[in-house]
């Protein structure tokens, strides 16, 4: 135990610290904070519940939309702001700025809650396959319907508010990255509560054999709402932020963007080992470092490198990294190993 | 008038995307794995016809090279990927596929540019009652050949001794794998079939339509939509629903407008998954 409150207050110290020491990596930061969030929502869908989604982004880009659309639509009318495009004729003031961020940001984060518990009770019904791509076409289908609505600036694109001018040059990178390490503690926090509940166990037993769990009398439909809306309300939460940090949403590119933001979220989750709790944290770092550190080498050529990634993970290494530490140090998760009959089978090998 | 337009632009549509889902059906009752990067297959065998086309070869030539380079380029895709995902969970062949259908995107829009581009086949026009109804030659050609390969494809699942083996692995691998069906073999074939279909198809589309290396992953989620309507294995119900699929879009693209036409397409898919949830739940069952 006390080994963990060190692990978790050396985590959190660094986060605190990051933006000062490594003040030009502050952007990089953020995102890697909300791809986290990400990967950690997607774990309690596609790792613990055995549920599969490609999905998950239309929460995310709704977040983002609503995000923007509240922070501006509060106090100057939206459709304007849109027409306007880059130039703006609209300025706010910080206090309108700040005032806006927050109530956008729980717009974002409740409404795709509740999106998701209603679509939830009419898909979640499918399984496997299906539902996975039936929430591809979800995504796809929100990014496309989207990318035809005027008011959010259908394909023109939308311009989130800029950051006002206070506290100097820094201010905004500061500003972001403290928000988007703010949903990462919220989201570690709160998923880590709830892996410790009787809820694990029931989204567990629905992975593994849902007929069963429904014979066991658990109310499955339940739970994987329930389980389902967790996931939604940090995803549109984690889309609010990244809306203000780009500073411009897209209707495909950016926002309902299934080709990037969507299949990166089930990639690291896998990366880094499903149905556990540091694999998505792990994954995504892991991911975000290759992914900054290689892309430019592969300039032009990264979405090239995204799918041959994506085929050697998924063929090769399906385990993900916790899976293959599992695997290799099992006694450090907590399983009892015999030593005889380990080397027995080692010799059989 | 507009009616007959889009119903007759509909059905001559929905056979293209019958050919396109018979052959995911094919390999999806084989092989049980659901492609995503059928669209992009289809696509490529569209950029094979626009590339004959460019060196001055009529593209209708390209029904018939296309389909026997994409064989080659599916059975490839087996022997790399496929093979080593056949008998794995489902959602690793899905997102194996999914990463396939990226690359492929990638790939093409590099070498063959972002632009949207058409062969043209200079088979002019028909007009129909009055001059109302234009209806291209190119859809009327496009039409008849996906029938004749349709057709020619099942009486060669029917007739040949590849065709009783494949259907042999679909109801029964293990059984067929004891009966001396070299599985493996099967299975690289089913895969090559159903990429030579999606380049008919896409020769097709490139003719009577236009491709572009992002237009991939509609074309799956329509044939993914044709093939859970008809059921695997029911050729007729696929060429209806096909059609039908192809009717709806015309609708859609003429009452909703060209920029919603890709999400309704989607948004239908979820909507019929919904509506066979709801009515096998009432039975306490679900989609297998």
């Amino acid at each position: 135990m006390s080994k963990n409150i060190l692990l978790y207050s050396a985590i959190l110290i660094f986060g605190l610290v990051a933006p000062f020491v490594f003040p030009a990596f502050k952007v990089q930061l953020s995102i890697l904070c909300v791809l986290i969030v990400l990967a950690t929502t997607w774990n309690i869908q596609g790792g613990e519940m055995g549920y599969n989604t490609f999905g998950n982004i239309l929460f995310y880009g709704l977040g983002m939309y609503l995000c923007a659309s509240v922070q501006v639509g509060m106090f100057f009318p939206l459709a304007e702001w849109t027409e306007s495009g880059g130039e703006k004729t609209f300025v706010h003031t910080p206090a309108q700025f700040f005032q806006g961020m927050a109530v956008g940001l729980v717009v974002a984060a409740v409404v795709p809650t509740i999106v998701a518990g209603l679509i939830g009770y009419a898909i979640l019904g499918l399984r496997g396959h299906y539902f996975a791509i039936c929430t591809l076409g979800l995504g796809v289908a929100a990014g496309e319907i989207s990318g035809g609505i005027e008011i959010i600036g259908a394909g023109q694109g939308f311009t989130t508010p800029p950051f006002p001018e206070v506290g100097g040059l820094e201010a905004r990178g500061e500003f972001f990255y403290f928000l988007s390490f703010g949903a990462l503690i919220l989201t570690f926090v709160a998923v880590r509560a709830i892996y410790s509940t009787r809820f694990r166990l029931i989204l567990n037993a629905i992975r593994d054999n849902e007929d069963k769990a429904e014979a066991m009398g658990i109310e499955t439909m339940k739970y994987k709402i329930i389980g389902w809306m967790v996931s939604a309300f940090f995803c549109g939460l984690a889309g609010g932020i990244m809306g203000g940090l780009v500073g411009y949403i897209d209707s495909t590119d950016v926002a309902f963007d299934g080709r990037e933001m969507g299949v990166f979220m089930v990639l690291m989750a896998i990366l880094g080992g499903k149905g556990t709790l540091w694999g998505p944290v792990i994954g995504a770092t892991v991911f975000h470092i290759f992914k900054e550190g290689f892309w430019t080498f592969f300039l032009g050529w990264q979405y090239v490198a995204l799918g041959v990634l994506i085929v050697v993970i998924v063929i090769y290494f399906p385990e993900g990294i916790m899976g293959w530490l599992r695997e290799k140090y099992p006694e450090k998760f907590g399983e009892v190993i015999d030593e005889k009959d380990r080397k027995a089978q080692v010799e059989l090998k | 008038m507009i009616t007959v337009q889009a119903c007759l632009d509909g059905l001559l549509l929905g056979i293209l995307f019958a050919l396109i889902a018979y052959g995911m059906a094919l390999q999806w009752g084989v092989m049980n794995i659901i492609n995503i990067a059928q669209g992009d297959l289809v696509i490529l065998g569209g950029y094979i016809a626009y590339f004959m086309y460019l060196y001055g070869i009529h593209p209708a030539w390209g029904v018939i090279v296309s389909p026997i380079i994409m064989y080659f380029i599916g059975v490839g895709i087996y022997k790399l990927v496929i093979n080593k995902v056949v008998d794995r969970d489902l959602f690793i062949s899905i997102l194996a596929t999914f990463g396939i259908s990226i690359l492929f995107m990638q790939l093409m829009n590099f070498a063959f540019g972002a632009d949207v581009v058409l062969a043209n086949s200079g088979y002019g026009t028909t007009m129909l009652f009055d001059n109302n109804v234009t209806l291209p030659n190119s859809k009327i050609f496009s039409a008849v050949i996906s029938i004749v390969f349709a057709i020619g494809l099942v009486i060669y699942m029917k007739k040949s001794k590849l065709g009783r083996a494949i259907r042999a692995t679909a109801q029964n691998s293990r059984a067929a794998k004891i009966l001396g069906v070299d599985t493996e073999k099967v299975y690289a074939a089913t895969f090559g079939i159903n990429a030579a279909l999606c380049g008919v198809a896409g020769a097709l589309i490139s003719i009577t339509f236009t491709i572009h290396p992002y237009m991939g992953l509609p074309y799956t989620i329509r044939s993914f939509m044709i093939v859970i309507v008809a059921g695997l294995g029911n050729l007729p119900g696929v060429a209806m629903s096909g059609m039908g699929l192809g009717v709806f879009e015309e609708f859609a693209d003429y009452i909703l407008g060209t920029e919603f036409r890709i999400g309704a397409v989607f948004l239908l898919l979820v909507l019929i998954l919904v509506y066979r949830r709801f009515k096998l739940s009432r039975k306490r069952e679900y989609l297998k």
